[in-house]
């Protein structure tokens, strides 16, 4: 009987892309993509009794949102997209009004909400008024916003370095936030 | 000239020997850009949407503090705060800290950053008081956990 001439037989590797596939979509489920991304803020310390401090109300940009998400700036009622543009105005005070900060140092932006502020709009405010911090050193530094945002201290040069303290410096961010109120009767 | 004739050829398939690999590239690429599910979150998680994103450093030690409405009714309608698998009062967020502080390495204690994952639909109320009770527990650092918002809204 003649045999037929066979070849060395493959293994199917076909089905393998299918096993990846598997495992890939496993992976998709159970992990979750990193989101460390936030708005970073500093507490200031726990002081049973706080002193009242004397600070002049020309320094002062206050910014209450009540209830209803509805926002009062400087005692008017205001848009949240014309909040970054007031601040930045208010920060810099180019006429130098008497109503406005002599120097950049001396604003402080303070923000007050009720317990029935909801937190997307804390937020949001919060995001527009570091929004107009962030430009003015961007500014100062000579970079974009997003060159700011993503600014690492560990491997800037050094005189990048220098600009981004001196930044910080002549911007210092002075958000204060006060106490909500509780007139919405949130819980 | 014989030995110019046609031999008779196959179609040539196309050889999905390399798909494999190609998959796998994914699944590392995947394994590398994400972490692993650690807690089963019980509060709804819309995060909020902000510009002024700034990343955490890698090398800072985190925890969270999830804040939201309860996914199961069963826990009724009002937002609660969610620590590690189970809510919490905000009277017990001072042993909270300190259990977690109490978790890694004692230099690294003081840069201990709470991250605050806050639904948008959660009220000032309940974070302002979280944040009172951060500030008696000394964890200062905190983080409000946003997600990008595009430049065209």
């Amino acid at each position: 009987m003649a045999r037929k001439k066979r070849g060395t037989p493959e293994v199917n590797a076909g089905s393998m892309a299918d096993i990846a596939f598997l495992l890939l979509i496993f992976w998709l489920v159970t992990t979750t993509i990193i989101t460390d991304k936030g708005l970073p803020l500093i507490l200031p310390p726990f002081n049973e009794d706080p002193e009242d401090i004397d600070i002049p109300d020309s320094h002062l940009f206050n910014v209450l949102v009540n209830f209803k998400d509805q926002l009062l700036v400087e005692g008017e009622g205001a848009d949240i997209r014309e909040l970054r543009k007031t601040a930045k105005e208010f920060i810099l005070n180019e006429n130098g009004d008497d109503d406005k900060p002599p120097t950049p140092q001396d604003a402080i932006i303070s923000l007050k909400t009720d317990r029935g502020t909801k937190y997307s709009i804390y937020i949001r405010v919060l995001d527009e008024l570091r929004g107009a911090y962030h430009e003015l050193r961007a500014e100062y530094m000579e970079i974009t916003v997003e060159e700011y945002l993503a600014f690492d201290e560990d491997k800037a040069s050094e005189e990048m370095l220098a600009k981004y303290e001196e930044a910080k410096d002549v911007y210092p961010m002075n958000i204060s936030e006060a106490e909500p109120t509780s007139i919405g009767g949130g819980q | 000239m014989a030995k110019f004739k046609d031999k008779e050829r196959e179609e040539p398939g196309i050889s999905t020997a390399s798909l494999p690999d190609i998959v796998f590239m994914l699944i590392i690429f995947f394994m590398v850009s994400t972490q692993p599910r650690e807690e089963n979150v019980l509060v709804e998680q819309k995060l909020p949407k902000a510009t002024q994103l700034q990343k955490i450093e890698k090398t800072t030690p985190v925890s969270y503090l999830y804040i939201g409405k309860p996914r199961e009714s069963s826990f009724g309608d009002a937002p609660k705060i969610q620590a590690n698998d189970v809510f919490i009062d905000d009277s017990e967020i001072i042993l909270f800290v300190e259990k977690e502080r109490s978790k890694i390495e004692q230099y690294k204690q003081n840069q201990l950053t709470i991250s605050l994952k806050g639904d948008s639909d959660a009220q000032m109320g309940l974070v302002s008081d979280i944040k009172q009770e951060l500030r008696k527990a000394d964890a200062r650092v905190i983080n409000y956990a946003a997600i990008q918002k595009g430049t065209e809204e």
